[in-house]
């Protein structure tokens, strides 16, 4: 239990989407600076898109769409509650990120005469744009790293960041898991990039790796933030995503929409006219699936062989490529088959929801010098193109920061008081395991925190909550690797107490089915147009709050408002 | 408090005539998300050591020698 010492004039961490380029746009805009690139897996393979990706699903491609047309339809699917500076902060740079990722490899399906082609997949714009061989989007940056000389460390689990004078970031700590050292690491600025908090919910499946986010994003980031003294923002908008049933992936609707492929019920009726995801969306398909016209599928059987070819080309090959071998096994196939498909454990995500790091169109969150990008901030609706955008937005503004800074100083107390609640569980002679605590705490996370939301439901689960968090002190760790499964216990306890606080905390229904409390019905825009955030108050407890909704940059019409709220057909339309 | 080992089914399977492992090869243990992947001393070729397989494929897909081969886990099959 070695401490090893590290120094970075900018540290990221999180080497999966949003990090790598942040690391790289600092690194670009000052070559003279030391940048350390982080993280708990290892670069080449890390994140949400370790075997790409198939589609953005946000591209703002000029002919096709503006900013302005792209942050009025998110305004509207996120029910009004966006900073539009921020949402249009992505917009304005989407195209230009688009170029620069074609020019370093990254395949964008063009049509004959070279343009982009661009899909209609969203409930009023056109933002789709496949990427048929997205497989080597991380390869493709990785050399990129390369190319601008970051450094880059596997393995390194960050548990914690150090705070320094004046409230600001200061560096961060971290556990190897490989070797069980701990590393203390000093930075001017931080920009934190640890994805969505993906292991809330257990899978209907219960197996604790079965998550639709990648398992690595345990929530360690919302943590962090949150003991740094920065405030997170809509945790109570939850991610819930339609996927296959029993399987991690997507039905989807982004690949294949375009092809023909749609969503029915037990009738084979069609009951909403936008696969788009969103809450509102997610609040049908949840009708839908325990109304009595469940179960819901994917519907492609109607579509020509070489259409069903081509979807399995993109399918089965990016994102998720053990989706084909997943339906083999049940012996489903495409051409004959319907696809059951199912709602996904409960998360926390800015990139597909809006439940993040607070921060402002550059980025930066409210703790001096911490930045947080991709899904784990909360500009909604992020996904992959976003959480790029917002990595180039927080290493260009980090390296703006720093400038005639010196490291911040700060209290050697923290470290000392870190290192004992890291090793505590490997010192210990005996006690529980870190994985049975994490089943027990998201089984507890599925009964008593998934919408339709509760009020005593939610109260019972705080209770819950506090008792396991009483059992952390018992938890036992043999390893290194199981060092880094119990501190993520620790992260995924507070994001579920966390998101309990803020869905208790707003006392209205919104987003569909992501924040639908049956005790208040509706929207109530007189009380609750507002952000709900969340900080860590005087007395170490959790504080709720309002923060206001900026002015908009572009007013959204009455009769736009509520674009999302028409998703489903009037009639059923028996296709 | 003493605690069972639990048995499970290991989803990463390694076709030993080709694992490379014993000749210094880590690519798999490398590039595995969850880090389940592990040297066995014994043998000399690489085993799955932990029940914690998101069943991505980049073990399979950056082997060398396609050595390794991904199920879906049981629990969801």
């Amino acid at each position: 239990m070695e401490t090893r010492h590290l120094e970075a004039d900018v540290l990221v961490i999180g080497g999966g989407t949003a990090g790598p380029i942040a690391a790289i746009k600092a690194k670009a805009k000052n070559p003279q600076l030391k940048v350390l690139l982080l993280d708990k897996a290892n670069v080449k393979r890390a994140g949400a898109i370790a075997e790409g990706m198939d589609s953005v699903n946000n591209a703002i491609v000029p002919g096709f769409a503006t900013p302005e047309q792209y942050v009025k339809e998110i305004t509207i699917a996120n029910d009004g509650i966006v900073n539009q500076a921020a949402i249009n902060a992505y917009a304005v740079r989407s195209y230009a990120m688009i170029r620069e990722l074609d020019e370093w490899g990254v395949k964008f399906e063009k049509d004959e005469t070279g343009d982009y082609a661009v899909k209609k997949v969203h409930h009023l714009g056109a933002y789709v744009l496949p990427m048929p061989e997205g497989y080597d989007v991380k390869k493709v940056i990785f050399r990129q790293l390369r190319k601008h000389g970051v450094q880059v460390s596997n393995r390194l689990v960050t548990t914690r960041l150090l705070v320094g004078e004046g409230g600001r970031v200061a560096g961060a700590m971290a556990l190897d898991s490989r070797s069980g050292e701990f590393v203390v690491i000093r930075a001017k600025a931080v920009v934190l990039c640890t994805g969505a908090a993906g292991r809330l919910g257990l899978p209907s499946s219960g197996y604790l790796f079965g998550t639709y986010e990648n398992p690595t994003n345990a929530g360690d980031g919302y943590s962090m933030a949150y003991h740094a003294g920065a405030e997170l923002s809509g945790l109570e908008c939850f991610q819930i995503n339609p996927l296959i049933k029993d399987y991690n992936g997507p039905a989807c609707a982004y690949v294949t929409g375009p092809f023909g492929g749609y969503t029915v019920n037990a009738k084979g009726e069609r009951f909403i006219k936008s696969d788009y995801w969103s809450g509102q969306m997610m609040l049908e398909f949840w009708r839908e699936l325990e109304g009595g016209n469940g179960p819901v599928f994917l519907k492609l059987d109607h579509l020509a062989d070489e259409t069903v070819t081509r979807i399995e080309n993109v399918l089965h090959i990016t994102e998720r490529p053990t989706r084909g071998r997943f339906h083999e096994g049940r012996g489903t196939d495409y051409r004959s088959d319907l696809v059951e498909m199912h709602i996904s454990e409960i998360g926390l995500c800015g990139g597909h929801s809006a439940s993040g790091v607070w921060v402002d169109e550059h980025a930066r969150t409210t703790v001096p010098g911490l930045y947080a990008a991709g899904d784990l901030c909360n500009v909604a609706h992020n996904y992959m193109l976003g959480a790029m955008v917002y990595g180039q937005i927080a290493g260009e503004d980090a390296v703006d920061f720093i400038a005639g800074k010196d490291f911040a100083g700060f209290d050697e107390d923290q470290v000392a008081l870190e290192r004992q609640r890291v090793f505590a569980p490997l010192l210990r002679a005996d006690g529980l395991p870190p994985t049975q605590v994490e089943y027990k705490l998201r089984r507890m996370v599925n009964d008593y925190l998934q919408p339709p939301k509760v009020t005593r439901k939610m109260e019972i689960g705080l209770q819950r909550f506090a008792e396991i968090r009483a059992d952390l002190a018992q938890l036992k760790a043999n390893n290194p690797h199981e060092l880094m499964r119990a501190m993520e216990v620790y992260a995924i306890l507070d994001c579920a107490e966390l998101a309990a606080q803020a869905s208790l905390y707003r006392t209205e229904s919104r987003w569909g089915l992501y924040h639908y409390r049956v005790e208040y019905e509706g929207r109530n825009d007189a009380e609750w147009f507002a952000f709900v955030q969340v900080k860590k108050g005087a007395d170490g407890r959790p504080h709720c709050f309002k923060r206001a909704v900026p002015a908009y940059l572009y007013p959204i019409d009455a009769s736009e408002r509520d674009a999302y709220d028409r998703l489903r057909f009037e009639e059923p339309a028996t296709v | 408090m003493s605690v069972l080992v639990n048995q499970n089914v290991v989803s990463v399977i390694v076709d030993h005539d080709k694992c490379i492992a014993g000749k210094g090869c880590r690519v798999c243990i490398d590039v595995c998300p969850t880090d389940i992947l592990a040297l066995d001393q014994e043998d000399g070729k690489v085993k799955m050591v932990y029940d914690e397989c998101w069943y991505c494929l980049p073990c399979e897909h950056d082997c060398p020698t396609k050595a390794i081969h991904v199920e879906i886990p049981y629990l969801l099959r």
